[in-house]
């Protein structure tokens, strides 16, 4: 797009708006949001970036192919769930750990493993397709 | 974020508190390995010569844990792992008897045959447009169905399934194949819809999503709730996906439109899951209801089978002949399903397994006979039994088997269904079964009689060999029928305990509600 006002906000709000996904995705599990809404965001950045810069911008910033994205997604879904065959429970229960960092405590789990992988999933199935779709109409 | 549980709260309530052992594990691993190695296989979606190494590897792994399940729940009986620790009914139960089980096992050794078809019918376009992942994920789909214990679970493996079949049916982008992809998606997702709406009525008149507490509880509604417009919705949905008559016409027009491997693998498989998932509704959840509805069932079938072997004598396309030869296939299983008893259920599971592996190999030999003879119309092809003998000598083996003739796998269902009929004094349904196999008798005859034995005008070619990534599939499957036809009694004294458990599902209650469990 040619408006030099959007082009020159566009970074900024992408990379806001991947924060905020971030955000997003970390709070969705007690409270409302999670990974998929999380991914919907994070696209959305990577799609107003696409519209200002090019495709083929975003292509080379997010490095990896889309469809790898989603593949990377799903296998930590799966890991996530697979993990609890080592504590002898079944299934997809959810395991927390919760490591000490510079004194602050950090809740880790099973849980979040699987909502990040629905946020990969999310970004790389429809950033695929978001990417194709403003290909084609570029053209 | 989660609060360190306290120790006041009754968790034995609400969860599961005993260990899950690695056995238990073995019910969702068929689902868990399939959607890990399919994963993988998008991630590394650059190294395309290492997808057919990984799918390959993948089926044969996901064989053996199949088989595993096998021998565990034939000794066990039937095993439950609910996800995430909490109880059923409101945890997502996975619950696995005989009948899944075996219905795995038959669907994985058929995947692992495409999976090794596949070497020489996939190109790099297809294994770049994602084949072999789509395999996986389709294995995650067909297992996760057979396998769960939940309905709105059974739906969302359906929509798995029929998503990677997509992905399956467009590879190649041809228009003939985007439009055998339109028939098949746009009825499909109407059997689907309509699925969904039995289930949310399902789900209103039970409060219940649990097949074992469905048919715990189906006793107790039966006098006032509308059981029966719920199981008519159930039969016309699942009707749908497997093909019976009269809505079978999008599986002959879709299925001879994709790759040589993924309409054998449909073949096999998709048919099957609507069979499989009608067997569990109908004799597990609302028997009661199938006593009603068998007269429709019976007609459905007998209409099925007669409609299926009419097309197949008059298509002269081999993989359109076979189209046709499934749709038959279907009609003897519903019969079976209509008849009821240990003889028609197990009739109708005997039968499902053996045209798994019969109508894979089946589509795989009319592959290489496209290889050989340059098409698929039995009008020009001609001289395949001059060009390669063995190839002709298995391909005669699946034509006796798909007929029912001794001494191949299809010979045993049939006799098992026929006496049903007659036991019952349907003599019509047995006539019908025998009509129709003698039908396909011909069909195949002739399919057999004009494009192997028919000399090839022109002067006389010499033998071809074929590469055996294509002709060791093929042999496994019509040897396997062979063994399963000469040497019976295991598969059926296990699928005679399999239908004797759908029937009387106390042992499949238990292992959900130990003990009675909560009311």
């Amino acid at each position: 797009m040619k408006s030099v006002i959007f082009r020159t906000v566009a970074p900024f709000l992408t990379s806001l708006m991947m924060l905020f996904s971030i955000f997003v995705l970390l709070r969705g599990h007690n409270e409302p949001g999670g990974g998929f809404i999380g991914g919907l965001i994070a696209v959305s950045a990577l799609a107003i970036y696409g519209i200002a810069h090019g495709v083929e911008t975003v292509r080379r910033a997010i490095y990896f192919h889309p469809m790898a994205i989603a593949g990377a997604g799903l296998f930590a879904a799966t890991v996530a769930g697979l993990i609890s065959i080592i504590a002898r429970v079944p299934f997809m229960t959810g395991l927390w750990i919760y490591p000490s960092l510079f004194g602050v405590e950090i809740p880790l789990s099973t849980v979040m493993l699987f909502d990040t992988g629905v946020y990969l999933v999310v970004v790389g199935a429809i950033s695929s397709v978001a990417l194709s779709l403003e290909e084609r109409g570029g053209e | 974020m989660a609060v360190p549980t306290s120790s006041s709260v009754d968790l034995s309530a609400a969860l599961v508190l005993g260990p899950a052992t690695v056995a238990d594990w073995l019910v969702i691993l068929p689902v868990a390995w399939c959607f890990a190695v399919g994963a993988l296989l998008v991630m590394l979606r650059r190294a395309l010569n290492l997808h057919p190494i990984i799918a390959i590897a993948g089926l044969a792994g996901l064989v053996l844990i199949d088989g595993l399940l096998l021998g565990h729940v034939a000794t066990a009986g039937p095993v439950t792992m609910v996800m995430g620790r909490w109880l059923p009914p409101f945890g997502i139960a996975f619950t696995v008897d005989l009948t899944g089980a075996l219905f795995a096992l038959v669907a994985a050794i058929v995947a692992l045959a495409g999976g090794i078809f596949s070497l020489a019918d996939i190109n790099d376009s297809g294994r770049r447009y994602g084949f072999y992942p789509f395999l996986m994920l389709l294995m995650a789909g067909v297992s996760g169905a057979f396998l769960t214990g939940d309905v709105f679970n059974l739906y969302v493996w359906f929509e798995v399934l029929l998503i990677s079949s997509f992905g399956l049916l467009v590879l190649g982008s041809e228009p003939e194949q985007i439009d055998g992809t339109v028939k098949y998606g746009f009825l499909n997702l109407v059997a689907t819809t309509l699925f969904l709406v039995a289930t949310g009525y399902l789900y209103a008149v039970f409060g219940t999503l649990n097949m074992a507490d469905i048919a715990r509880k189906a006793q107790g509604l039966r006098g006032s709730a509308p059981l029966m417009t719920l199981t008519a919705l159930y039969v016309l949905a699942f009707g749908m996906k497997a093909a019976a008559f009269p809505v079978n016409f999008w599986l002959p027009a879709s299925y001879h439109t994709p790759r040589v491997v993924v309409s054998a693998l449909f073949a096999g498989l998709l048919t099957k899951v609507g069979i499989y998932a009608l067997i569990r509704v109908m004799v597990m959840l609302f028997p009661v209801e199938r006593e009603e509805l068998s007269f429709v069932m019976a007609l459905a079938g007998a209409l099925t089978m007669i409609v299926g072997v009419i097309g197949a004598l008059a298509q002269t396309d081999f993989r359109r002949i076979l189209g046709y030869l499934v749709v038959s296939g279907i009609g003897s299983m519903l019969a079976g399903i209509a008849i009821g008893g240990p003889g028609g259920i197990g009739g109708a599971i005997f039968y499902a397994l053996h045209s798994m592996l019969v109508m894979t190999g089946l589509y795989f030999a009319a592959g290489i006979a496209a290889r050989l003879g340059g098409g698929s119309s039995i009008a020009t092809l001609s001289g395949l039994y001059r060009k390669n003998v063995g190839f002709a000598a298995l391909t005669l083996m699946l034509c006796f088997a798909v007929s029912g003739l001794p001494p191949f796998s299809g010979f045993w269902p049939k006799v098992m269904l026929v006496k049903a009929a007659l036991d019952i004094g349907a003599w019509w349904l047995a006539a019908v079964l025998l009509l129709a196999g003698f039908c396909t008798l011909i069909a195949t005859g002739r399919l057999f009689l004009l494009a192997y034995w028919r000399d090839e005008a022109g002067p006389v070619v010499d033998a071809v060999r074929l590469p055996s990534t294509l002709l060791a599939p093929l042999a496994a499957l019509s040897l396997l029928t062979l063994g399963i036809g000469l040497y019976p009694e295991p598969l059926l004294a296990t699928i005679q305990s399999a239908a004797a458990g759908l029937a009387e599902p106390s042992a499949y209650l238990n292992s959900v509600f130990p003990a009675g469990g909560l009311q």
